[in-house]
C-alpha cells in the first residue's frame, strides 16, 4: 500500500526519458538549440561530441570532464544545449560523426566526412587548424613543418598551443603532429591517447 | 549559464509531478512538453540568480492552467466519447481513483497542493501565482493534503522510483 503522496511523487523513469526524446525532436524542429551533444565509447575512452547546426563543433576526451567542456559550451555558443538520445532524428548529424569515429577507430575510415564548425578556434589556430586536416591519414609532420605551412614559420610554439586547444582532436587530426626529432610533443587526451592514435593509423 | 540539459536532469522530475497533479496523468505529458519547450525559448533571458525551480514551477502553472481551461472550453456535449487509449500505461484501477480525487479537489487546493508539496514553492510564491493571501494558500494546501490522507493505493509499480 502506497499513500496518495507517494503516488503523487511518483515519476516513471521511462516517462522521463520519452518525454526528453521528445524535446530533442520540438526544439530541434523550432531551431531553439544553440548546440546538441551525445558520447561516444572508444578505445581512447569515452568522448563527448557536440554538434551546432553548422556542424560538429567540439570533441572532447574524458579527461577534459565533460561537465567543464559542455558549461564552457554554454558560454561560448548559447546555454541551449540538450543531450540527444534519439538516434535517427534530429541527432543525425551527431549520429553520422558517431559512426564515422566507430569506423575511424576500427581501421575501416581514414578521412572523416563531416560538416565541421570551426567557430571555437579563431586567428592563426583556425589557420593551423586548416592545414591539419590537411595532413594525411598514417602520416605525421613536425610543429615546425606545420608553421611552415600555415605560413608562420617561426611560430612553432603558437602551432603547439592550437594543437592544444584544438577543439576537434581525432577529427582534426592534431595527433599527427610530432616534435622535429620524432617524439611525441603533447596531448590533451594524454600521450596514451596520441600514441594509440597513431599505431591504429600505422597498423591500417 | 549552465547547458539547458542539466536543468532538465535536475527538474525534469518534479515539473512532471507538478504538471500531473494540475492536469491529470492524460494530460501531464503535453504539459510537461509545452513547460520545456517554453523555457528552452526562455533561457538565455533568465537572470545569473533566478530560482530555476521556481521559474519553472511558474512556466508549468501557466500551461497547465492553459491545458485545463482549453479543455473546460471544449468540454462541449459532443455525443459518444471517443475512447483513447491510455497515456499512463496500464494504471491499476487504486491509481485511477486517486487521479479522480486529485481532479475532484476544489483548483485551489489542488493547485496548492501541486506547487507547494510536490513543487517545493513556498506558499508566498504560491499566493502570487494562483491569488489570495500567504494564509488563505497555506490552509488550502494542507486542506488538500488532508482530503488525500487517509487514501491508499495498492501495489505501487516497482519498476518506477
Amino acid at each position: 500500500m502506497t499513500t496518495a503522496m507517494e503516488t503523487l511523487e511518483n515519476v516513471d523513469s521511462a516517462q522521463l526519458e520519452r518525454l526528453h526524446r521528445l524535446l530533442e525532436d520540438s526544439a530541434a524542429r523550432d531551431g531553439l538549440l544553440d548546440a546538441a551533444y551525445r558520447t561516444l565509447d572508444t578505445p581512447i575512452g569515452n568522448l563527448l561530441i557536440a554538434a551546432t547546426d553548422r556542424g560538429v563543433v567540439r570533441v572532447a576526451f574524458a579527461s577534459e570532464g565533460h561537465d567543464a567542456v559542455l558549461d564552457a559550451l554554454a558560454t561560448r555558443l548559447g546555454s541551449r544545449i540538450l543531450r540527444m538520445t534519439s538516434t535517427g532524428g534530429v541527432g543525425g548529424e551527431l549520429d553520422a560523426a558517431a559512426r564515422e569515429l566507430d569506423e575511424y577507430f576500427a581501421g575501416h575510415r581514414t578521412a572523416f566526412d563531416l560538416p565541421l564548425d570551426l567557430s571555437l578556434s579563431t586567428g592563426f589556430r583556425r589557420t593551423v587548424l586548416g592545414h591539419l586536416r590537411e595532413i594525411a591519414y598514417g602520416s605525421t609532420e613536425s610543429y615546425a613543418q606545420v608553421a611552415e605551412a600555415a605560413g608562420s614559420p617561426r611560430a612553432v610554439r603558437a602551432v603547439g598551443s592550437a594543437c592544444a586547444t584544438n577543439p576537434l582532436p581525432v577529427i582534426v587530426p592534431c595527433h599527427r603532429v610530432l616534435r622535429s626529432d620524432g617524439s611525441l610533443g603533447g596531448y590533451l587526451g594524454g600521450l596514451e591517447a596520441k600514441r594509440a592514435l597513431l599505431a591504429l593509423e600505422a597498423a591500417a | 549559464m549552465r547547458p539547458f540539459e542539466s536543468i532538465v536532469e535536475e527538474f525534469g522530475a518534479r515539473v512532471f509531478r507538478v504538471c500531473r497533479a494540475v492536469v491529470g496523468p492524460v494530460d501531464a505529458e503535453d504539459a510537461w512538453s509545452e513547460t520545456f519547450l517554453a523555457a528552452l525559448a526562455a533561457y538565455p533571458r533568465l537572470a545569473a540568480d533566478a530560482d530555476v525551480s521556481a521559474w519553472l514551477v511558474t512556466i508549468a502553472h501557466r500551461k497547465s492552467i492553459d491545458i485545463l481551461r482549453t479543455k473546460s472550453r471544449a468540454a462541449i456535449p459532443i455525443g459518444d466519447i471517443p475512447e483513447r487509449p491510455s497515456t499512463f500505461g496500464n494504471p491499476d484501477a487504486g491509481r485511477g481513483e486517486l487521479w479522480g480525487r486529485v481532479a475532484a479537489l476544489p483548483e485551489r487546493q489542488r493547485l496548492a497542493v501541486a506547487y507547494h508539496y510536490l513543487g517545493g514553492l513556498p506558499h508566498a510564491q504560491t499566493a502570487e501565482l494562483i491569488g489570495g493571501s500567504v494564509e488563505s494558500v497555506r490552509r488550502a494546501a494542507s486542506d488538500g493534503v488532508a482530503a488525500l490522507r487517509n487514501f491508499y493505493v495498492p501495489e505501487l509499480d516497482r519498476r518506477t522510483s
